[in-house]
């Protein structure tokens, strides 16, 4: 089977407990994310979810294990990499649009001012941000506004990868729910590999191709890899309809809800790749059986 | 319209305060002279002629006239127009002023940046700073051997504290998040340093360099009291000298104006780096 594009091999990582010893967060994590493809990774607060993200990211080096992107060793961070902070991590001193072309001058250093100013500008718009706004300090915005710049940041430098830590955890329901549909809205307009943290499981549902189920720390796993089978576009209010929808919700609760603690603290043998389940009742054969091991499964096109 | 009327009323209010209190001073001045008999001290200090008592505001204020519509003229040693005088304090400031922020703001940066270089420097400030700066003066005077730059070093070793542990702190306290930003876009160090890490601490290190000005300025005064030759410092202790009590006053004013004025000047600089998380 050919190495899928990003590959995770028996990522481990330790901190000092703060008592003389260490405490391992997860062992050999294993898994691979296909080009194009919208991962999330769902998870109890604590089991491990930033830490993975920043070794992705290069920000941080993990104490075993290696992450390879095209084949290729990450070894601290990159403009191929683009990341969206769970706290938008825009400058304060600059515009929400400065804040754009800040990231789109240091990708394309040989463009020229006006054409990063408009590079920016039309990502800023993808967002929904245009006008007077774009203009304002972060300071003046709001927090579903100051996402958007910093979904806008990273997009507008067209990385290989995009990394993002829960980018809704502090909105509110109606601004999340408008901004999952902007990001939804760029990411198929760009077919950028995407590896989003989440803690929601109804925006998993939505955004995602597959979903990455992690156990309790410490010693956590990323246990199952569950495909979306609900066909693209979708929608939040008709996606609720779809057969497979409660189907694959009720899987996603009942792990997080009991299985990620039974689950938990059981050493890694190696070569820990996460189960895929494929769960759907459209097709007539064996629904909600995980398939024997294939772990890494094209995303289902709609 | 209520902050206005609110700012009106405290204007309104700072005039009252300013003429009632010249009021009571002038008009507590002929008492003063009414009661006749000198002491010993002024007898001694020649207090009987009319130049010796403390003027009253009318005539500091026409010295004040007199001195503001001539300020550059040039007399001799002894005699130099205000505006001379000061712009040699202002000189001696911010050529001291600039020698240390030259020093402190990258010593600062290195010193924010590394734990190590913050461990192995932090004793020497620890001991450095509390140091009344005058009492580098002998040693000054006698390794420099010169008046004027010695009064310069003063104001250089007076200034670099605030600038240089306000620029350490603001390093240092530079938000991770925007580090990892600049280390997510593949930023070198100094695009990283100007970018990010100088724009995030520039309020701090202003903070700093706006004490340091206003310290700068106190000290320049005695400075100058000390070495002599020119400057404002000089001008109040040779007036006084002269027992030229309205010069006295005039320029203690004007030391007051000048260094309100340095200091806005950095209220300024610090509203335009100024930002809000
Ligand atoms: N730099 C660090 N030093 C020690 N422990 C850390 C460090 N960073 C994270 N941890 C610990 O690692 C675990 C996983 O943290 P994190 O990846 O932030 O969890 P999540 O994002 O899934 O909520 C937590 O128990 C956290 O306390
Ligand atoms: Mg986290």
């Amino acid at each position: 089977m050919a190495k899928p594009f990003l590959s995770i091999e028996q990522l481990t990582q330790r901190y000092p407990d703060g008592q003389g010893g260490e405490f391992t967060v997860f062992e050999n994590a294993s898994f691979g994310i296909e080009k194009g493809e919208f991962v999330c990774i769902l998870g109890h607060s604590g089991c491990g979810k930033s830490t993975i993200m920043n070794i992705l990211a290069g920000l941080a080096e993990p104490t075993s294990g290696v992450v390879k992107m095209d084949g290729q060793h990450v070894s601290g961070p990159s403009l191929d990499r683009g990341v969206v902070f769970q706290n938008y991590s825009l400058l304060p001193w600059l515009t929400a649009l400065k804040n754009v072309t800040f990231g789109v001058s240091a990708r394309f250093p040989a463009w020229s001012k006006e054409k990063v100013i408009e590079h920016s500008t039309a990502f800023l718009a993808k967002v929904g941000l245009t006008g007077d706004a774009i203009h304002r300090k972060p300071s003046q915005l709001s927090g579903g506004m100051r996402q958007r710049v910093s979904i806008a940041r990273a997009f507008a430098n067209e990385p290989k990868l995009l990394l993002l830590d829960e980018p809704f955890g502090a909105l509110d329901a109606l601004t999340r729910g408008t901004i999952q549909d902007e990001l939804i809205k760029v990411w198929s307009d760009t077919d950028q590999t995407v590896f989003m943290i989440t803690h929601d499981i109804d925006e998993a549902i939505l955004l995602a191709d597959r979903i990455l189920l992690m156990t309790n720390g410490p010693m956590a796993q990323v246990a199952e890899s569950v495909e979306i089978t609900i066909p693209r576009p979708r929608n939040r209010t008709t996606i609720v309809e779809h057969p497979n929808y409660y189907a694959i919700r009720n899987h996603l609760v009942h792990f997080l809800g009991q299985r990620s603690e039974d689950l938990s603290g059981q050493p890694g043998d190696g070569v820990s790749r996460p189960e895929t389940v494929r769960i759907d009742l459209t097709d007539a054969q064996e629904s909600e059986e995980p398939e024997p091991a294939a772990p890494i499964l094209r995303a289902v096109e709609g | 319209m209520k902050a206005l009327s609110e700012n009106r009323k405290a204007a309104l209010l700072s005039i009252l305060i300013l003429v009632v209190g010249c009021l009571i001073w002038e008009a507590s001045i002929p008492a003063q002279k009414a009661v006749g008999e000198l002491t010993e001290y002024e007898l001694l200090t020649g207090g009987g002629q009319p130049k010796a008592g403390v003027p009253p505001p009318s005539q500091v204020l026409v010295k004040a006239w007199e001195q503001l519509s001539n300020p550059f003229y040039d007399a001799g040693p002894n005699d130099k127009g205000i505006g001379i005088q000061i712009g040699y304090s202002i000189y001696r400031v911010l050529t001291g002023y600039l020698l240390a922020a030259a020093v402190a703001i990258p010593l600062g940066f290195l010193i924010g940046m590394s734990s190590v270089a913050y461990k192995a420097l932090n004793p020497f400030i620890q001991v450095l700073r509390p140091i009344s700066p005058l009492a580098w003066m002998p040693l000054a005077l006698f390794v420099i051997q010169d008046s004027e730059m010695s009064a310069i070093f003063v104001i250089f070793i007076c200034s670099i504290w605030p600038m240089l542990i306000n620029t350490a702190f603001g390093v240092a306290g530079v938000r991770e998040d925007w580090v990892n930003v600049a280390r997510t876009h593949e930023l070198g160090p100094f695009k990283t340093a100007f970018t990010v890490i100088l724009p995030a601490a520039a309020p701090t290190i202003v903070t700093g360099m706006r004490i340091s000005i206003g310290i700068a300025w106190l000290v320049i005064v005695a400075a100058e009291m000390l070495v002599g030759g020119t400057g404002i410092g000089y001008y109040v202790w040779n007036e006084w000298n002269n027992l030229d009590l309205t010069s006295v006053i005039f320029s203690i004013l004007m030391i007051g104006v000048v260094g309100m004025l340095l200091d806005s000047l950095f209220g300024l600089l610090q509203r335009t780096v100024a930002y809000t998380e």
